[in-house]
């Protein structure tokens, strides 16, 4: 029995010691209100160096738009012409004018609404092919030589051939959306199924994991960063694949209003369009990662 | 006192593993290479037993067909007269590698065989929490594994393992990759759930000290092709405590061990060996003669 007595006094002090060193200073200080001064100064320290970066950041980009004004306003000439670039004040000009205007806005959910079609749609139809691929032997088999194939062709070499394909002009720029984000999320997903630790398989293995459960429960889970990276760079191609679309078949879509502006010679709509799709494809890869944290809650810190 | 226990139980006893005239080669470019032959072990319900050897003698080659994940070139391997026919719950494994699921808290790690089972969330998180408690890792129930040490992420294997109340416990040098210290609590640690759960264990090590400290018996493995040299019986008596390892007992036991394993690690590369200190061990020579062995 002493043996044991002193096993559960180890144990104890194991544990204790390790409790010590995850929480440092608990309830050292009795004070709430120093405590919340502790608090923040505690969250200072924790996130000083983004701090640091956010700070950069913005002053960088105010810098931009200092020289961006600078070179226009002095209509510089070298190389490049600056004569007919607008200026930002321009620019934000015609962006008050537009977010009141019912026809820009459209453009813009046009154009969002096709992202989300065709990018959920890859998604949708790329993540289970990738994992049944990574599984199945025959299914890699079959599909791979045919993927390999259309992989390297770019979406915007299918312009014409959807339009052929597709009834409509919207379901053809869906479609060329869809392709773009397709063959990054397939190949990511596919490298996540190649690199499941095979121990994990062996230990759900001998707890009693059948075939489905194992899929389940462990390629998929441990696929899900590359199948995040693989959201992440399909979302990016995407919008290069819309983008584009939109300026060569398209009626509609944030795409055609900036080709639109050049036709109609209004160059402060141009840099308006330009920005409006860099601020999208910000928001919607931002929009990923998000989710991507909310899916994979063991690896944020 | 465990032993008492054992005896007034009225479940027929579990866990008798047998593996007869064992040989696995492994196919390579190069032709077939015989990783274990001629190998016979048996783990009695309840017993500890471990398995040292040189590395690449075949320990883990011999523990892997056990649980189910190499099938055997010739011979069988049995647990309680039936079979073993892949993995399954029934003998649980612990890996040299750290092996808890990082996407799983610790609690949702040692859950995970109560739920392929089928067991209803509330039952199956209270018999976690009950076990994380004998591995004194309740504070650490909602922790993700990549913040856990390499001792308690072992601990919580171990738990894990054991969840589904399997008839054997296969570990494949556990603690290879811990400090010292750590390694005296772990042992402690593995003492103690075992003696809880009755249950049989085969432990693959290659520290003798180890291997004397927790087994009932230690089987020692030749070089390359491995097969059984010899089989001790450790008769030190329960509980075992840390001060026992200094005593001339347990030093009797570890010089003959040693010797042993040194010979062969020698053998492996074609060296040879002879003082030994074997004085006062009963060993089983397992069809080796006395002269060959020394
Ligand atoms: N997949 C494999 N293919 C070919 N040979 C293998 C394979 N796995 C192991 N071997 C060989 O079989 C022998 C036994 O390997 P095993 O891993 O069982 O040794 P071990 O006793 O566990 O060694 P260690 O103590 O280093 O872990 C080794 O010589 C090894 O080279
Ligand atoms: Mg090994």
């Amino acid at each position: 029995m002493s043996s044991s007595a002193i096993l559960r006094h180890q144990e104890d002090a194991v544990t204790t010691s390790v409790v010590a060193e995850a929480e440092p200073a608990p309830a050292l200080d009795p004070t709430p209100k120093r405590a919340v001064g502790q608090l923040a100064a505690q969250w200072y320290r924790l996130n000083k160096e983004s701090l640091r970066g956010v700070a950069i950041g913005a002053i960088s980009l105010f810098l931009f738009l200092v020289v961006w004004h600078l070179l226009t306003t002095y209509r510089v000439v070298f190389f490049v012409r600056f004569t007919n670039v607008p200026a930002p004040l321009e620019v934000y000009a015609s962006f008050t004018k537009a977010i009141h205007d019912p026809k820009f806005l459209m453009h813009l959910l046009l154009s969002c609404r096709r992202i989300l079609i065709g990018f959920s749609l890859a998604a949708v139809v790329g993540v289970p092919l990738g994992l049944v691929m990574g599984r199945f032997k025959l299914i890699h088999e079959i599909v791979f030589p045919v993927a390999e194939v259309l992989r390297p062709i770019p979406a915007i070499a299918w312009v014409p051939m959807a339009i052929m394909l597709w009834p409509t002009n919207e379901q053809s720029i869906v479609f060329i959306t869809f392709l773009g984000s397709f063959f990054p999320i397939l190949v990511n997903t596919l490298h996540g199924m190649s690199l499941v630790d095979p121990v994990l398989v062996r230990a759900a293995q001998c707890l009693g994991a059948r075939e489905s459960s194992i899929f389940r429960e462990v390629y998929f889970p441990a696929s899900l960063p590359h199948i995040f990276t693989g959201l992440t760079v399909g979302m990016g191609v995407a919008w290069v694949s819309l983008i584009a679309a939109e300026m060569i078949s398209g009626q509609y879509g944030i795409g055609y209003f900036t080709w639109e502006a050049y036709s109609l010679v209004q160059y402060a709509d141009i840099a308006l369009g330009m920005i409006a799709i860099g601020v999208l494809g910000l928001g919607s890869s931002l929009l990923i990662r998000g989710g991507g944290q909310l899916a994979m809650p063991w690896r944020s810190k | 006192m465990s032993q008492i226990e054992r005896q007034v139980d009225i479940r027929p006893p579990q866990g008798h593993i047998e593996v007869e005239d064992f040989a696995l080669s492994y196919e390579t470019i190069e032709g077939s290479v015989e990783a274990v032959s001629n190998t016979h072990i048996h783990v009695k319900p309840g017993e500890f037993v471990s398995i040292v050897g040189p590395s690449g003698c075949g320990k883990s080659t011999l523990l892997n067909a056990v649980a189910g994940f190499l099938k055997p070139t010739s011979g069988t391997v049995t647990v309680d007269g039936e079979p073993v026919n892949g993995p399954s719950a029934e003998r649980g494994m612990v890996f040299q590698q750290y092996s808890l699921f990082p996407w799983k808290t610790v609690r949702e790690n040692v859950e995970f065989g109560l739920k392929m089972r089928g067991m209803p969330r509330a039952q199956r998180e209270r018999a976690a929490r009950t076990l994380l408690g004998l591995a004194g890792l309740e504070a650490f129930e909602k922790h993700y594994p990549e913040r856990l040490s390499g001792g308690m992420k072992q601990r919580v294997g171990i738990v894990r393992a054991l969840a589904t109340g399997p008839k054997v416990l296969l570990l494949d040098e556990p603690f290879g990759a811990l400090d010292a210290q750590t390694r005296v609590i772990m042992q402690q640690i593995l003492t103690n759930l075992w003696q809880r759960m009755k249950i049989s264990v085969l432990f693959v090590t290659h520290d003798i000290d180890e291997a004397i400290f927790l087994s009932d018996r230690v089987y020692c493995m030749s070089a390359r092709p491995g097969s059984i040299k010899a089989e001790i019986p450790i008769p030190l008596e329960r509980p075992r405590q840390q001060s026992m390892m200094m005593s001339s007992e347990f030093l009797a036991l570890k010089r003959g061990l040693m010797s042993l394993i040194r010979e062969e690690s020698l053998k492996a590369m074609g060296g040879e060996i002879s003082d030994l200190g074997m004085q006062g061990l009963n060993i089983d020579l397992h069809g080796h003669s006395l002269a060959e062995i020394l």
